[in-house]
């Protein structure tokens, strides 16, 4: 019997990123070339924007705008989830108004917004706010009420009052689902960013990739769509290095 | 030593009752269980499964109030838990972000032992049921045999005078229990706590106790309660002993008999 030669992951990935790379430049040589830029000329418009320091203006204000609005929505979260979880009268008063809120696409409430905060800064970051705290919020306080009730039960018996239960059974069991909720609050972030930076503003991804659209310049639209993907797998990767760091103890590991 | 020593009572069950309200009715999960408790006594409790055992551990835990009638620990009523009451679950219920060690002195820093006097008590605990080696592994490294015998250092670290016990060894397969049975039999044997341990096992309840208590189908009440009069120390051996396997098919028939009537 032959021995089954390993491929590392590694490799695999760049097997696949090859392959993607291969089709992309298929379809760019084919008729629908003319929206879609080549490999080769995106990375050239990423090059001179690079060069001429555009690109990282609004690299800069894009990221600037999804950290702020979900650093805000990750620290009004846990506290709200937690209180959800554990006083039974928050979770009767406040879970409706998530759930509902929750069903909205950011894009609709967007407009209201603007008009209420202005085109700068503030109306992104609120927006992204209200987007990420939802998502976030929701996930922590399924983290909280799924706390096992052996294990409260096991605190109790070793003479953990209730605020014992809280802060050394509830806070770190429910500590996994902080981080998952991390990161769909990142992505959701990214989404939301997209549309809001798309209704209005001077810098930032989502705009260059509009005003780059407007004037056909199709090999801005991809490389900027591409720095987007590329920004969300970074911020995916973070999250699950510290994963990896924080939550070692758990039984299993979900996959990312 | 014999099974009926002399005692003081600890633990006195008075006519507890128990009505679980559910959507589909009440379930009467205990009708008025007596039953007393002597200290340094091993007290074995069997019956089908839905009588109400666990119902009854978690009112004397504390983890429960009963419907109707009492319990009285020491002379004491009982409300909520007591650091004189551990409990040992059949889920082991470690706290999987702690690591072995961490997991023993929970209980411990909860009494506000300081160190260097709280890792110490640990090291002896974890010593105890030998697991030094393993101090620093988190639970989801450890066999169930291992965890269970955290579970127990980790009782007997805030030394209760009474451990509660719910199938603490029946997630557990055949070999790891009989040597879990030769531990806690040695370790009851040198420390004397009272122990309440249920079990659907007729062999295990035997072999450690001084009383098995057999309870009815539900609604749960104390039906008999059989002394066993086998000295100790006991070994596995003594599982082969005559006295021991005619006490086997008289509590194994009354268990039976509960049984059938379950499936009625
Ligand atoms: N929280 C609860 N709410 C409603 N009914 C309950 C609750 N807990 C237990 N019961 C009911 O009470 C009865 C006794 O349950 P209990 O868990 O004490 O039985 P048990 O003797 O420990 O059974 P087993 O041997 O299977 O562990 C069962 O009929 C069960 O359905
Ligand atoms: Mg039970």
């Amino acid at each position: 019997m032959k021995k089954k030669r390993t491929i590392d992951k590694r490799v695999w990935s760049l097997i696949s990123l090859v392959m993607c790379l291969i089709i992309w430049q298929l379809i760019s040589i084919s008729s629908a070339g003319a929206v879609f830029a080549s490999p080769e000329r995106t990375l050239m418009a990423f090059i001179s924007m690079a060069q001429d320091g555009t690109i990282w203006v609004h690299i800069g204000y894009s990221l600037f705008r999804v950290l702020a609005g979900f650093a805000l929505g990750l620290i009004a979260a846990i506290p709200v989830a937690f209180l959800m979880g554990w006083y039974k009268i928050a979770q009767y008063l406040l879970e409706p108004v998530v759930q509902f809120v929750r069903t909205i696409p950011p894009i609709a409430y967007i407009p209201l917004v603007i008009v209420a905060l202005g085109v700068d800064e503030s109306s992104k970051v609120m927006v992204i706010f209200i987007a990420t705290f939802l998502v976030m919020v929701i996930t922590i306080y399924q983290g909280v009420k799924s706390v096992d009730s052996t294990l409260v039960k096991a605190a109790k018996v070793l003479g953990a009052g209730d605020k014992d239960i809280f802060f050394h059974v509830v806070v770190p069991a429910s500590f996994p689902f902080v981080l998952t909720a991390i990161r769909l609050g990142l992505s959701a972030g990214l989404t939301t960013l997209i549309a809001s930076e798309l209704t209005g503003a001077s810098k930032g991804l989502g705009t260059m990739i509009q005003e780059a659209s407007m004037y056909f310049r199709m090999d801005v639209v991809i490389m900027g769509i591409v720095v987007i993907g590329i920004i969300g797998l970074l911020l995916n990767k973070i999250v699950h290095l510290l994963e990896r760091w924080l939550t070692g103890w758990q039984e299993t590991h979900q996959a990312t | 030593m014999a099974g009926n020593a002399s005692g003081n009572v600890i633990v006195k069950i008075d006519h507890v009752e128990k009505i679980y309200q559910g959507r589909a009715g009440n379930v009467t999960a205990l009708n008025g269980v007596d039953l007393e408790i002597k200290e340094n006594e091993f007290v074995s409790v069997v019956g089908p499964s839905g009588c109400g055992k666990s119902t009854l551990l978690n009112i004397i835990a504390g983890l429960e109030e009963p419907t109707g009638g009492k319990v009285y620990v020491k002379g004491k009523e009982v409300v909520g838990t007591g650091k004189e009451r551990g409990v040992i679950f059949q889920q082991y219920a470690l706290f999987p972000w702690l690591t072995v060690k961490k997991n023993v002195k929970f209980g411990l820093k909860l009494q506000g032992i300081q160190e260097p006097k709280l890792s110490e008590i640990a090291e002896k605990y974890i010593h105890l049921v030998g697991l030094e080696e393993f101090s620093e592994s988190y639970p989801k490294e450890l066999s169930g045999g291992m965890k269970q015998r955290v579970a127990i250092a980790r009782a007997y670290a805030v030394n209760p005078q009474i451990l509660l016990m719910d199938e603490p060894f029946g997630a557990l397969d055949a070999q790891t229990r009989t040597q879990l049975q030769t531990e806690l039999l040695n370790t009851w044997e040198q420390e004397r706590k009272t122990c309440f341990f249920i079990t659907h096992d007729v062999e295990e309840a035997i072999i450690l106790a001084q009383k098995v208590v057999i309870m009815s189908a539900r609604p749960g009440r104390v039906k008999e309660i059989i002394p066993v009069n086998i000295p100790y120390p006991r070994t596995q051996e003594t599982k082969m002993t005559k006295e021991f396997l005619d006490l086997k098919v008289k509590i194994w028939g009354l268990v039976y008999r509960e049984f059938l009537e379950v499936r009625k």
